[in-house]
Order: structure tokens, then C-alpha cells, then sequence
């Protein structure tokens, strides 16, 4: 009994381990590789173990990469991938839990056709829609501004549906209590809707966060100036085409800041996760 | 406090389905009145149309002699008891009970008070500061009947409360919700399917059927008194016997054909003769119906036993106290008195025996 529950963890570890090797090995090779000199990274083979320039390379990473990427320096493409990734994981939280409130608890006319509209949406990835935004945001003088980059990513039906979902999920009678006790529909939203959304809430935004943390594509059309792009795009303007231009060093360490912000949000969520798991209340 | 009065009210849902079919019901202050019925019969609609949850189609409800219809919830001053409690999972106890005093901007000193007040009385006290899901279903039920209770509202609106309430406590909760309302003498409707329920709690008991009212009165003279046949076999358990009988001239006839011995009802419309279980007695007694009881089993539940078998060709149930002697197979001569025996006519209405 004892030999083969034993033997089960072993198994059941091993399994665990290669997992989380193939999985972290990437990362921990480019956090070696920014410990590295370029020379180094560019002799093979790359070293398993990292380097001694961990401080020096981080130092000229943070305050010396002026000139690298266009006279930005690392903290100002941080804090715009931080405003893009906020305002979008905010923006399409608000504003699905808002439409996913009215298409539950409200009776009005069309209401199935704006839930429709909506959920068609959904077939229509960005990519799809991207020349005519772009022409719009032309129009509105939105190029190089943080709406630019946050407004036509920030409706969701993806959130509106899952909110919905949950809303649908909600006893009537909890309804009805709240107006018998005298709450409007307002007072109900706030009071009752969104706090027992809180673990909804939670993990939408950590996914949200991530998804606007690693936009690409929309953030490379609407920025021209340098100071507005974010760290995905200041990463992509790193690397030059021929090999030996390239600062690998500091490209390394630039991935590992970018990766920082949203391994952050996940561990500080992970504890409302775990909780409202943990408290399932209904 | 409050009277409330129904006159005539309709409800018809955009699909044509009409629920409650002209409802007229004056409840007295301070009375509880109780709804009564199957699933189905309209009795939560009419609840919900009182509460203010339902629109009204047609008639008129006042709230002591104001008529509510055109007014929300809110403002009809009601508290309603949910069947499943509908307490707010993410609030404490204390929370759940101020929430409705808050959101009517009372002030937080006199929150305060009246919670604990109301705590106290339900014996809540001790658990102000628990959220629902750490409560038993009996706690639970307490905390929504508090939240009814510190708001001292016009009317009181309870929706089968007890009906997710093991038996005992049941009991339990029936006698406390009786003394509760008796000493606050708050109006009340309350809507059940349990007919004990219905019978023990009632000041006025209101049977209803298909969207409409069946009898109205106080639980002893429905009892008693049934208005029809669904009342009859509705009100009781087990319900009522009831013996379909034909005229064949010279008076009526049962089923199979024997003649009704004892003939209270000869020359009447009779269609179904009805008596209680409890009200037959083993032998010749004192005359009145006569019948042949044909046993098929024997349900002996302690303080009594429930015969059931077959008597001029129908189902009949007798009751008899203590254990019963008799076997299944066995030929009991039965006998049931005349004041004792109900019939209806063919429509199911009940009529008034000739020997009254």
C-alpha cells in the first residue's frame, strides 16, 4: 500500500517536473541570456548557468538604453503598456458588466437583437476590422494618444457573455428581495450584482490584463513616435535584421521587465482566485 | 396596521395564460390569512401581485384602503418571506436584516437598535456577524424572517417559507411563525401547498384551484364545511372519501349498485357522497350510512391506524384509533352518522343536507 502510493507520487512529481521544464526552460534560458555579454550570446553554445553582468546589463538595460530604442528609455514603454493593459482590462470589465446588467435585468425593445449584435462580435476578430478602425482613428485625430491604442480593443463580447452567463445564474427571489427592500436598480447593481461578481471580476481582468499587455499588432499601427509605443513594440524595434546589430544582452533583459508586470498581476489575483473558490457563495 | 383587500384581480400572461382568474378577498388587521392550494393554482401569482412583484391586469388591491396597484414594491410597505430565503450571500447577518433600513435612509443608531431588537426575539443574536452559507436551513429561515420583521411593515408576505425545512423543524417554525404574528399582530398572507400548514396557521383560510378562490373561511368550517369536492379532498389527510352515487328512482345508488341505506339525501342532486376517515365508526353505530368495508391494507402509525380498502365499489380510507384488529382481506361493517356525511352535485358543489 505504502510502496505503491509512494510510487504514484513519484510518478506523479515526475510528470509535474518535466512539465514545468519544458514550460519555464525558455524563460530561464533568457533570463541567463541577460546575464550574459553579447559576445557570449553570440558565441555557442549559450551557457546553461548565468553570467556575471546580471547588474551591469539590467543598469544599461533601465538607464542606459537611451538611443537603443529610439531615445525611449525601458520605464516609459513600461508605463504605456501598463496604461493600455489597465485601461483595457478596466475599460472591457466596466463596460461588459454593464451591458451583460442591462440584457439580463431589463426588459426593453430589441433587447435580443443588442445581445446578438453584440455576440456576433465575437466572430470578428481585430485583425478582421483593423484597416477601417484605423481610418477612424485617423479621423479622430487618435493616432499616437493612449485612446487610440485602448478604445478599439476595450468592447467585449467575450466578457459581456461570461457576465451574463453568471447574471443568469442569480435567483429572481434575490432580485425581488432587494426591491421589496427598497433598492433601486442602481442600488441593486452596486450593492448585490458586483460584489458577488467580485471573483468574476477578478479573473477577467488578470486575462484581460495579459491580453492587453501583449498586444502587437493595433498598438504597431497606432503609434508612430517612439515615447508612445509599449514594451512588445519597443522589443520588436530592438532587434535589427542583421544579427551582430542586435544588443541580445539587452533584448534579454528587456523580455524578462516584460514579462515581470503580468507574472505580478497573476500572483497578487491568485489569492482572490484561490478565495473565491474557495468561497462559493450563491 | 394594515387591512389588505383584493376586488376581482386578474392576472393574464402575454401568452394568454390566465393565472389568477378574478380574485376577491378582504383580510382583516392583523389577521393571517392563509393561501392554500395545488402548484399551479395561482396562489404565488396572487402573493406576487400583492408584493408588487406582478402587474396587476385587472381589478384592485389595497393596502389599508389605499390601492397599491400602480406603486412598486418598495413603496407599498410589505416585507415578504422567499421560499428559498433569498438572503444576500455576500452580506452578514447584521447586514442582511439593515440593508432594506439603510436603502430607506433610517438612521444608523435606529438601525442598530431595531436589528438588535429583532435579533433578540428570533434569538438571532449570537449570529449577527456570520454570513448566510455558515447558517442552518433553520437559521436561515430565521435571518429572512428578521429581515421581514425589522422593517415593522404594513403586511407580511410569505411565500411557502417552510418548505425547505426538514419535518421537524417545520413544526417548529409553524408554531413560532403563529406566536410571532399573533404577538405583532402584523397582517399577513401566507401562501402554502401543505394543507396542515394551511389549517394550523390560518386565521382565514383561502382554498384555491385553477386561478380561482374555491372557499373562503375560517380552517374549522372549510373543514367542516367544504365548498366542493376539491376543497373536500384537498382540506384533510387523507382527504376525504368521496362515493359517486347515481339516482335509481326511489332514492341513490353507489357504483356497484347497492342502494344508499340511510337516506339523507334521497330526493337530492346528489352525485358524490363524502365522509372523513375519522368519521367512521366500526359496526352499526347509530344508523346513517351503512357500508360494507372491504380491507386491502393496514397503515398503523402509532396513535392510529388508517385502514384503506374498497366500500360499495370505491375507495374508501377509515381512520381508527390505537392499532386496528383487522387484516387486509378481512369484512369490517361500517357505519358512518349522518351528521357526519357531505354530498356534492354533479358541478362538485357541495349541498346543504336535507336533515339540516
Amino acid at each position: 500500500m505504502i510502496g505503491q502510493s509512494r510510487s504514484r507520487t513519484v510518478v506523479a512529481h515526475l510528470v509535474m517536473i518535466v512539465g514545468i521544464l519544458i514550460v519555464a526552460f525558455p524563460i530561464y534560458y533568457t533570463f541567463v541570456a541577460s546575464t550574459l555579454t553579447l559576445r557570449e550570446i553570440l558565441r555557442p553554445p549559450l551557457p546553461l548557468l548565468p553570467g556575471g553582468e546580471f547588474f551591469h546589463n539590467y543598469y544599461a538595460a533601465l538607464f542606459g538604453g537611451i538611443g537603443r530604442i529610439g531615445g525611449v528609455g525601458v520605464d516609459r514603454l513600461l508605463i504605456n503598456s501598463t496604461i493600455m493593459a489597465l485601461g483595457i482590462a478596466v475599460g472591457k470589465i466596466a463596460i461588459s458588466i454593464l451591458s451583460a446588467y442591462a440584457i439580463v435585468f431589463f426588459r426593453f425593445p430589441l433587447r435580443m437583437f443588442f445581445f446578438w449584435t453584440i455576440f456576433i462580435t465575437l466572430m470578428l476578430p481585430v485583425e478582421v476590422r483593423i484597416l477601417p478602425t484605423y481610418k477612424v482613428m485617423v479621423d479622430l485625430n487618435l493616432i499616437d494618444t493612449y485612446t487610440g491604442l485602448i478604445l478599439p480593443l476595450i468592447a467585449s463580447a467575450t466578457a459581456t457573455l461570461l457576465f451574463r452567463q453568471f447574471f443568469m445564474t442569480i435567483p429572481a427571489e434575490l432580485l425581488e428581495a432587494a426591491r421589496v427592500d427598497g433598492a433601486g436598480p442602481w442600488r441593486f447593481f452596486k450593492d448585490i450584482l458586483l460584489p458577488l461578481s467580485r471573483t468574476n471580476i477578478a479573473a477577467l481582468f488578470v486575462i484581460l490584463f495579459i491580453y492587453g499587455w501583449t498586444q502587437y499588432l493595433w498598438p504597431l499601427l497606432v503609434t508612430n513616435s517612439n515615447d508612445m509605443n509599449t514594451i512588445v513594440i519597443g522589443l520588436r524595434k530592438m532587434i535589427s535584421f542583421a544579427d551582430a546589430d542586435t544588443e541580445w544582452h539587452l533584448v534579454m533583459v528587456t523580455c524578462m521587465l516584460a514579462i515581470l508586470p503580468p507574472v505580478l498581476v497573476v500572483v497578487l489575483m491568485q489569492r482572490w482566485f484561490v478565495r473565491g473558490l474557495v468561497e462559493t457563495e450563491k | 396596521m394594515a387591512t389588505v383587500e383584493l376586488k376581482n384581480v386578474r392576472k393574464t400572461y402575454p401568452g394568454g395564460f390566465e393565472a389568477v382568474k378574478g380574485v376577491s378577498i378582504d383580510i382583516a388587521d392583523g389577521a393571517l390569512c392563509v393561501l392554500v392550494g395545488p402548484s399551479g393554482c395561482g396562489k404565488s401569482t396572487l402573493l406576487r401581485m400583492i408584493a408588487g412583484l406582478e402587474t396587476i391586469t385587472a381589478g384592485d388591491i389595497s393596502i389599508d384602503g389605499k390601492v397599491v396597484n400602480a406603486i412598486g414594491p418598495a413603496e407599498r410597505d410589505i416585507a415578504m418571506v422567499f421560499q428559498n430565503y433569498a438572503l444576500y450571500p455576500h452580506m452578514k447577518v447584521y447586514d442582511n436584516m439593515a440593508y432594506g433600513l439603510r436603502n430607506r435612509g433610517m438612521a444608523r443608531d435606529e438601525i442598530d437598535r431595531r436589528v438588535n431588537e429583532t435579533a433578540k426575539i428570533l434569538e438571532l443574536s449570537s449570529l449577527l456577524q456570520r454570513r448566510p452559507r455558515e447558517l442552518s436551513g433553520g437559521q436561515r429561515q430565521r435571518v429572512a424572517m428578521g429581515r421581514a420583521i425589522v422593517r415593522s411593515p404594513k403586511v407580511f408576505l410569505f411565500d411557502e417559507p417552510l418548505s425547505n425545512l426538514d419535518a421537524k423543524l417545520r413544526g417548529q417554525m409553524r408554531v413560532e411563525i403563529k406566536n410571532l404574528q399573533r404577538s405583532l399582530g402584523v397582517t399577513s398572507v401566507y401562501v402554502t401547498h401543505d394543507q396542515l400548514e394551511a389549517m394550523t396557521l390560518a386565521d382565514k383560510l383561502v382554498v384555491m384551484n385553477a386561478g380561482m378562490v374555491e372557499q373562503v373561511g375560517a380552517p374549522l368550517d372549510v373543514y367542516e364545511k367544504p365548498a366542493s369536492t376539491f376543497v373536500a379532498s384537498f382540506i384533510g389527510a387523507p382527504p376525504m372519501n368521496l362515493l359517486p352515487v347515481t339516482a335509481n328512482g326511489t332514492g341513490l345508488a353507489f357504483a356497484d349498485g347497492s342502494a344508499v341505506a340511510g337516506n339523507g339525501f334521497a330526493g337530492g342532486k346528489a352525485a358524490q357522497i363524502g365522509f372523513r376517515p375519522e368519521d367512521v365508526v366500526v359496526g352499526q353505530g347509530d344508523g346513517g350510512l351503512l357500508l360494507d368495508f372491504q380491507t386491502i391494507a393496514v397503515e398503523p402509525v402509532g396513535a392510529e391506524s388508517f385502514l384503506h380498502g374498497n366500500a360499495a365499489g370505491s375507495p374508501v380510507i377509515m381512520r381508527v384509533s390505537g392499532r386496528a384488529s383487522a387484516r387486509p382481506g378481512d369484512s369490517i361493517p361500517i357505519s358512518v352518522p349522518e351528521a357526519k356525511l357531505h354530498a356534492f352535485d354533479a358541478a362538485g358543489k357541495r349541498i346543504e343536507p336535507s336533515h339540516t
